[in-house]
């Protein structure tokens, strides 16, 4: 099957024979297409039943809708059942393997499941008298105790939702800070070219503007082009480390050190902590600001299955400018210390309504305490050892992008050995689909060319790294050998075939509606 | 034409300049799905971004490789993103831009010097 990258196509495989086998309805096994819940469900019925309104008359006068809302009617059943098949068409840290790199996605332990389903922390209310919630609030402290213990450094602000929103938080503490000196007149924020783009759109939102800084040829901070670009006009840069190619900043404490004599501060992207957790502390480095994506160094829920979490820890230099509210040991117990109090008067404000992601804070503490100071040391030691793992492996059919010295916590390669096949990083991964794995993060960094960036997490056992690497080095070698197809028609096994990503991006459909609005409910392949 | 290191041509007529990006570069970044052109009015300065292509793999930013004031943006890349995929070097153009510093231009490659830097790459 040949296919040009435009125009492929996007049915299903639905009725698609397998093996020379079709099945009469377009069924496939126990699989069952799955329609729209409006194509499901009809304008004429309803899940339940309501006696007839005793009263009738309405005093809504001509504001009265005039036609039916089309909402779809559904019994419980049939509802359950639309979400547990799109479920089965998904793929799930819980089904496999999630080889996605600079994501993090780790095993999400059922104790921490367990411990956030107390009833004490599930059924909190955020307004409920503080005597009533020591017991959230003595969970919130220690956690900010570890996290500060575990990043050396002085304050933490718990309440960022994710990641870019604990970017946004230490970006507000440095403006907070700059415009207190008097400096308000740095706007430039300094950002290499393998970061995240979080960053910049960061520090976009912030009002700055954003320069890049170079990278070296193996992919580290240009140390010279960063100096080069300092000035009095710089208010921070921001540093991914270990950055995206997988690699540990080698000249972090100089970047700081040229960073502070700049008079700007170091932000640091904590995303790839779990790298070093229990093994370096950022504080020690010259980090003035850091998050810490909780739902992926210490193993929450994200993906689809979050909320996240991105607390940021914060230098002393930018400690009085945290938001609030933080918590204190009164003399009533623990105490939230709001922005209306004296002592938030420097806080730059506030970063939700309340106290931030509880559940998220519960499992992260969870995770913390089931693996103590010195488990959390071997999840950096496990993590980085299955990514040098998959990149020796995988490097005798793949190029990796930077061969010398060990990777950190994720392998990654460039396109250069695909070179000549006719197959690209896009066709690889649709490919790995059809033996059972979803694909690597693709196309990212962007400064490698046709990149696969592949975190195997310290969860894998070594029997599922070699099944993994065993897939990627025969599929390797079926593009080397010239079996082309294999990857120009993958997937050939998911139940929907290539996606037209082109199409789907020029002219996205985000609406559906009905080709009449009476239209009746379609058995599954009337036909 | 002139070229960056960037990617970025240049053609000059008049003492404007017709800014794209190359067939390099519109090859490398696939199918072009969206494309951000400057206001017409705006000052830009060389080296700066001005503008912004979105493919099927990334979004980046093209750098204004002269400075000077934008004149005329390509409207037509609203609705025909692939124009830039098609005809890089000619229908796919971002923005005309009216010099300011008319010496930028000559600083820059011509293309046997921007080939053969191609092929450093």
């Amino acid at each position: 099957m040949s296919m040009s990258s435009v125009g492929r196509p996007t049915q299903p495989n639905v009725g698609a024979s397998i093996g020379g086998h079709a099945s009469l309805t377009g069924g496939r096994g126990l699989l069952q297409d799955e329609p729209l819940l409006f194509e499901l469900g009809g304008w004429d019925k309803t899940g339940v039943d309501f006696d007839a309104a005793e009263h009738d008359a309405s005093d809504l006068g001509d504001l009265v809708r005039s036609r039916p809302i089309g909402l779809s009617g559904l019994s419980e059943p049939e509802t359950m059942r639309h979400y547990v098949r799109l479920s089965q068409k998904n793929h799930a840290i819980d089904l496999a393997l999630y080889p996605l790199g600079s994501c993090t996605m780790k095993h999400n332990p059922r104790l921490n499941e367990k411990m956030a389903r107390l009833s004490g922390f599930a059924d909190l209310h955020p307004l409920q008298p503080m005597s009533t919630t020591q017991g959230a609030l003595e969970l919130m402290d220690r956690l900010a105790h570890w996290l500060k213990t575990l990043t050396g450094m002085p304050a933490v602000a718990l309440t960022p939702k994710a990641g870019a929103h604990g970017e946004l938080c230490g970006l507000l503490c440095i403006r907070a800070a700059h415009e207190a000196a008097g400096h308000g007149h740095r706007r430039r924020v300094l950002v290499p070219t393998s970061a995240h783009g979080t960053n910049p759109a960061t520090a976009a939102f912030v009002g700055y503007s954003v320069q890049e800084i170079a990278q070296t040829a193996d992919g580290r901070v240009d140390l010279s082009d960063l100096a080069a670009k300092l000035g009095p006009d710089v208010a921070a840069i921001m540093v991914t480390n270990p950055n995206t190619c997988g690699l540990f900043e080698r000249d972090v404490i100089e970047i700081a050190r040229l960073t502070h004599e700049a008079g700007a501060y170091f932000y640091c992207d904590g995303a790839n902590f779990n790298a070093i957790v229990g093994r370096v502390r950022p504080g020690d480095l010259g980090v003035d600001a850091m998050h810490i994506n909780l739902h992926k160094t210490f193993s929450t829920p994200h993906g689809g299955g979050g909320p996240g979490a991105g607390p940021v820890v914060l230098s002393k230099a930018l400690a009085p400018f945290a938001p609030a509210p933080w918590i204190v040991h009164g003399s009533q117990g623990l105490e939230l210390v709001e922005e209306t109090k004296a002592e938030a008067a420097q806080a730059f404000g506030r970063m939700c309504a309340f106290q931030g992601q509880m559940g998220m804070f519960v499992r992260a503490y969870a995770y913390m305490r089931s693996h103590g100071s010195d488990g959390l040391r071997q999840v950096a030691e496990d993590a980085v050892l299955n990514a040098n793992y998959v990149k020796a492996v995988l490097s005798a059919q793949m190029t990796p992008a930077f061969p010398d010295g060990p990777c950190m916590h994720e392998a990654l390669f460039s396109d250069a050995w695909l070179d000549d096949t006719g197959v690209t990083t896009l066709d690889f991964a649709k490919a790995m689909i059809d033996e059972g794995f979803h694909p690597m993060t693709m196309y990212f960094p962007l400064v490698v060319h046709g990149a696969m960036l592949i975190e195997p997490t310290e969860t894998e056992s070594k029997r599922e790294l070699d099944r993994f690497c065993g897939a990627l080095l025969a599929l390797a070698k079926a593009a080397k050998a010239g079996d082309v197809d294999r990857f120009k028609g993958a997937p050939y096994l998911a139940p929907m075939r290539r996606l037209d990503e082109t199409l789907a991006a020029r002219k996205p459909k985000l609406t559906w509606r009905p080709d009449d609005s009476t239209v009746a409910p379609t058995p599954l392949a009337a036909e | 034409m002139r070229f960056t290191k960037d990617h970025e041509w240049v053609e000059v007529d008049d003492n404007i300049a017709t800014v794209g990006i190359t067939a390099y570069a519109a090859e490398q970044l696939g199918d072009v799905v969206f494309v951000e052109t400057p206001d017409v009015g705006k000052a830009v300065k060389a080296g700066d971004g001005f503008a912004v292509v979105e493919s099927v793999k990334a979004a980046s930013d093209v750098y204004a490789p002269v400075s000077g004031e934008v004149v005329e943006a390509n409207g037509a890349l609203g609705d025909a993103p692939d124009t830039v995929n098609a005809e890089p070097e000619a229908a796919g153009w971002f923005a005309k831009v009216r010099l300011s510093n008319p010496a930028e231009v000559e600083a820059l490659m011509d293309r046997p010097a921007y080939e053969a830097y191609l092929q450093t790459l």
